[in-house]
């Protein structure tokens, strides 16, 4: 199977924005390759703006170009925007309530050796507190492509959660992509895998081992963490009586939390948040880290099998 | 017709004592709320709504206006006032300050009222908004300008060292920041709490234009304004040293009056110093 980041979905779903619409404007905070927003650059110099190492400026300016008419992108790594410009991001953007959309490349443990300052963790938690907010985390470039064209269309304020490393391309470019509507990847009875990011595939190899023990898992690809689709939560939760979210997040306060709060208003019923059991990463590769911290299949596995024992 | 509202001299001096008139009743009703600050900044208000400025009260959103971002948020009822006095919406509804359901927000937000251009209340982030509206104006070649009242306290934040360095490599010289240098913030004299000095020369080394005058100097302030709009490719700091709380003797250069509002008594006794003020300016020649 072909493999490309979602950093570069991102990259590829900005150009394709710019060509349809001339308002759609691009900041980057000394990332722009690393982050993807130098092809959009390249073909539109003067819908580009380099703020230099200075994300709260970033958000600032963004929201003064966006009152102007404008979509505006503003694009850095995870742990900077929305990590290092949070105040500004809740008053110049969400309270103000203009048309900017928070890029966060470089997010989660697959960022690598760099460590755990680079590895945002913390991120999905920060921004789907904010009133007017969206939150939006792809699962790989197509979907990333085609979310970055959705919530250029539908305008922010917004936050996208891309990767850097390279993961399978499951998804086609037919598949139907929607904000607010989460996508089945499998049916399953027993168990029902909400999970995002890279963490979908994986949670798709999951459930094929799964499946030779007998185990029948349903995985939702859960993207829009804000607002989160509740239907499929409470649908799924049904069906299956057990769930079990994944992320490259925090367990407190990431997708699986948004998950919890809806179960626990709606339809309570058992849910197993994975993740990052409130610990930062550390150096290594991508593979070495989420098999260390039990992010690939394998342990998603084992966390599914801890589950299927407290069911019965 | 949109455009410029050319008061006299005297005029907006008067429009000022009307604006700080209300700004006192306004906050004694509201009973908390900015104080000195709001006082201090009536002149420049004044100056710019009607004279400086190319706006249309009755189209606020009108494509070819002058911008005004407001930085420090915290005295918004001097810009509700100002706003109210310029037709944008009933002089009435000032007195909803801080009041539940009240279109007249403690710090301001942009889609309540009408003329607000930006939310803010967290210091340091209006330089950015305005510099990113400039950078818009600049790059599409539009007429209208902006301009951003800051206050010197809110130097403290590094936000706005980045805005500063921003506007001067974008060359935005459709952008006018107004310095409200009272001196004083919470916790005492502002070179007390962080030493700000010496502001001219920081931005002067930052790549701006630099005016320092006197902020209650109606004339001063005009031709401030207008020497900006004259400089090519440098945005201009107008480092405009006020008086917290002008006119007002017991509120005068106090920073206990920074946030904190007058008492019945203490209001009459202002609205009485002002009518004083306000006879003397009218015997002007």
């Amino acid at each position: 199977m072909e493999r490309a980041a979602s950093r570069d979905g991102f990259g590829k779903g900005l150009v394709e924005l710019g060509e349809r619409n001339p308002d759609v404007w691009v900041l980057t905070a000394d990332v722009s390759e690393s982050a993807r927003t130098h092809w959009f650059q390249e073909k539109f110099p003067k819908r580009f703006v380099q703020v230099g190492i200075a994300e709260q400026n970033m958000a600032g300016v963004a929201a003064g170009i966006a009152s102007c008419g404008k979509t505006v992108f503003i694009s850095s790594y995870g742990v900077f925007n929305p990590g290092r410009n949070f105040d500004q991001v809740r008053v110049s953007i969400c309270y103000n309530n203009v048309n900017v959309i928070l890029h966060g490349s470089h997010t989660g443990l697959t960022v690598g050796p760099d460590g755990a300052t680079h590895q945002a963790l913390e991120d999905i938690a920060i921004t789907r507190v904010l009133p007017n907010m969206t939150v939006v985390v792809p699962a790989d470039f197509e979907e990333a492509r085609k979310a970055t064209i959705a919530l250029g269309e539908r305008g922010g304020p917004a936050y996208i959660r891309t990767c850097r490393e390279k993961f399978p391309v499951f998804t086609k470019p037919e598949t139907q992509f929607e904000i607010g509507k989460a996508n089945v990847y499998r049916e399953g009875k027993d168990v029902a895998i909400f999970a995002i990011g890279p963490m979908v595939y994986e949670s798709l190899r999951a459930a094929e081992m799964l499946s030779k023990e007998g185990i029948d898992c349903a995985v939702i690809d859960c993207h829009t963490v804000k607002p989160i689709d509740k239907k499929a939560v409470v649908e799924w939760a049904r069906k299956c009586g057990l769930i079990v979210t994944v992320e490259e997040h925090q367990v407190n306060g990431g997708m699986g939390s948004a998950v919890c709060e809806v179960l626990s208003e709606e339809y309570p019923c058992r849910v197993l948040r994975h993740g990052m059991y409130d610990k930062f990463g550390e150096s290594g590769s991508a593979e070495e880290l989420l098999r260390k911290y039990g992010l690939d299949a394998d342990g998603i596995a084992k966390k599914v099998r801890e589950g299927m024992k407290m069911k019965r | 017709m949109p455009g410029r509202t050319h008061m006299s001299i005297k005029e907006i001096k008067l429009m000022a004592n009307t604006i700080r008139q209300d700004v006192i009743r306004m906050l004694l009703e509201a009973k908390s709320g900015h104080s000195a600050g709001s006082i201090g900044l009536a002149d420049i208000f004044a100056a710019l709504y009607f004279h400086v400025m190319y706006h249309d009260p009755k189209n606020p959103n009108w494509e070819g206006r002058d911008r005004l971002v407001l930085s420090n948020g915290h005295v918004c009822p001097v810009l509700y006032a100002t706003l109210a006095n310029a037709g944008y919406f009933q002089k009435e509804e000032l007195f909803t300050l801080r009041k539940l359901g009240s279109r007249l927000q403690g710090h301001p937000h942009r889609g309540s009222l009408p003329g607000i251009e930006n939310t803010s209340g967290s210091l340091g982030q209006g330089l950015s908004i305005a510099a990113g509206m400039a950078l818009v104006g600049k790059r599409e070649n539009k007429r209208w300008r902006v301009y951003c009242i800051t206050s010197d306290g809110e130097h403290d934040e590094g936000q706005i060292w980045e805005a500063v360095m921003f506007a001067a490599k974008y060359k935005l010289g459709n952008l006018t920041a107004i310095m409200d240098r009272n001196n004083i913030q919470i916790d005492g004299f502002t070179e007390d709490v962080m030493p700000l000095e010496p502001l001219a020369e920081k931005y002067r080394s930052f790549g701006w234009h630099v005016v320092e005058i006197d902020g209650h100097n109606v004339r001063e302030i005009i031709d401030a304004c207008e020497r900006s709009r004259a400089v090519f490719n440098k945005p201009t700091m107008i480092i405009a040293n006020t008086i917290p709380g002008k006119g007002i003797p017991y509120m005068e250069f106090l920073n206990e009056w920074h946030g904190k509002t007058p008492t019945k008594e203490q209001a009459e006794e202002a609205i009485k110093l002002l009518e004083e003020e306000r006879k003397e300016i009218e015997e002007e020649r």
